[in-house]
């Protein structure tokens, strides 16, 4: 722990690679590590950005790429009206620019390892990019414990890493994917076209084989509560449940 | 490292020497927690005050209730980037607490402990002479559950991690022992003049 977190308290450098346009409001940013670290799919990264008067803005985000032996890893940024960083990122950033970050960071939002237990995951909007390095990294790895994602998003053109997901739906054993659209009528019979409630939690919690083992939650802290009251509902620790905020 | 094409929405100078580095305002009051909000009822709430493993003394919620009241109201600072200015906050300080329990000289450390399993450790120099009460209201409001309600840790010179939510209870320690967060890559202390974040900050 003492040299990872030695590693993690180091600012570096690093390339943007490549930009990509996920959804009307979420791009995802490639950049290229100077100093490799392992992490543990769920963690983030501090960004800083400096003002040419020696300003700084720092935030956090979190790691949708899953842990590999690759020196470049995934940021999927937000872009809020009233932000300070995300703007940067989806107004001005682009490959070739640097930025400065430091990682891993995050000591409790983890993948639980190899067990059998199943893993209930549930996020709304960006809330799912720490869900989605778990996703990928439980198809990188192999493991074998079976993985029900419920994630909530406006519009089904507002679902981050759409596509991806629902090539996993179809590939990926022991993986159930429900999507709940607030702003218009779902069309696949497995999703839902309303916001999330316990039942709906329930619903998603019953298509793994056995009961979850653990649940992480991630979005809005009005959400989160009411996925984490249901997970507790349905039977689990409340120490199993880990949840991430965005704060409001 | 300047970044290109960046700069930030910078505070007004009158305000810039209340936000320590790193740090952005808000105007909200954002909710961060590890896990489900507990849900503590006042009347099955008890504080218990301990030196090591011996409980000194506890008290119910009308008897917690009873003690003196302070008032302090107090910029706070959020590990995760946010700082909020002028918060208003009252409860017991934990000079009082002390005195209640007729412990006048504890151990130099303590560990807050909460009802969700949650604890932090604050040196005593931190917690006592007024610096740190266990807050019962916020905003001239019986405290919001999701804020900590009934009642939470207010340590609000250090980040606010070490204001534990749901409080139920000071241990003093003879060393200072790490907390949850300490013990996950958070630093010991979390001074954020000194920008003490992470472990080696």
């Amino acid at each position: 722990m003492t040299d990872a977190s030695a590693a993690a308290a180091r600012w570096q450098s690093c390339a943007i690679l490549e930009v990509v346009a996920r959804t009307p409001a979420i791009k995802s940013f490639f950049v290229r590590l100077s100093e490799t670290f392992d992490y543990t799919a769920g963690q983030h990264v501090d960004v800083r950005l400096t003002a040419p008067n020696g300003y700084t803005a720092m935030r956090s985000y979190s790691i949708a790429s899953a842990p590999s032996d690759s020196k470049v890893i995934e940021l999927a940024i937000e872009r809020l009206a009233d932000g300070e960083v995300s703007p940067f990122f989806h107004d001005v950033a682009q490959a070739g620019d640097t930025i400065e970050l430091r990682g891993p960071l995050g000591g409790h939002f983890l993948w639980p390892g190899p067990s059998n237990k199943p893993v209930l995951l549930i996020g709304a909007g960006s809330g799912v990019v720490p869900l989605m390095a778990m996703i990928r990294y439980r198809k990188a790895s192999g493991e074998p414990m079976p993985v029900a994602l419920l994630l909530s998003s406006r519009t089904w053109g507002d679902v981050l890493f759409r596509d991806e997901l629902l090539e996993l739906e179809r590939s990926l054993p022991d993986f159930a994917l429900a999507l709940a659209l607030t702003r218009e009528p779902a069309t696949r019979r497995t999703d839902f076209s309303r916001r999330i409630d316990a039942r709906m939690v329930a619903d998603v919690a019953a298509r793994l084989p056995v009961s979850p083992g653990c649940a992480f939650v991630c979005g809005s802290n009005a959400f989160v509560d009411i996925a984490a009251d249901t997970a507790l509902a349905l039977g689990l620790k409340a120490r199993a449940i880990k949840t991430e905020r965005y704060g409001a | 490292m300047v970044t290109r094409g960046f700069t930030g929405r910078q505070s007004g100078s009158e305000l810039s020497d209340r936000i320590p580095p790193g740090q952005h305002l808000v105007d909200n009051f954002p909710v961060l927690t590890a896990g489900p909000t507990p849900r503590i009822e006042p009347a099955d709430w008890t504080f218990t005050l301990k030196v090591g493993p011996r409980p000194v003394k506890a008290w119910s919620w009308s008897e917690f209730n009873a003690l003196p009241r302070t008032r302090m109201t107090r910029d706070i600072h959020c590990v995760t980037s946010w700082s909020k200015l002028n918060t208003a906050w009252e409860g017991v300080a934990v000079d009082d607490i002390l005195a209640d329990a007729d412990l006048s000289a504890p151990t130099p450390f303590a560990l807050a402990h909460c009802y969700d399993g949650y604890f932090t450790n604050v040196p005593l120099a931190d917690l006592a002479t007024g610096k740190a009460m266990v807050a019962l209201n916020y905003e001239g409001q019986p405290l919001p559950r999701d804020h900590g309600g009934p009642a939470r840790l207010l340590v609000p010179h250090l980040y606010f991690w070490k204001s534990a939510k749901w409080v139920n209870g000071l241990q003093f320690t003879e060393r200072d022992e790490a907390g949850f967060w300490e013990l996950r890559g958070y630093h010991i202390y979390g001074d954020p003049w000194r920008e003490q974040r992470y472990t080696n900050d």
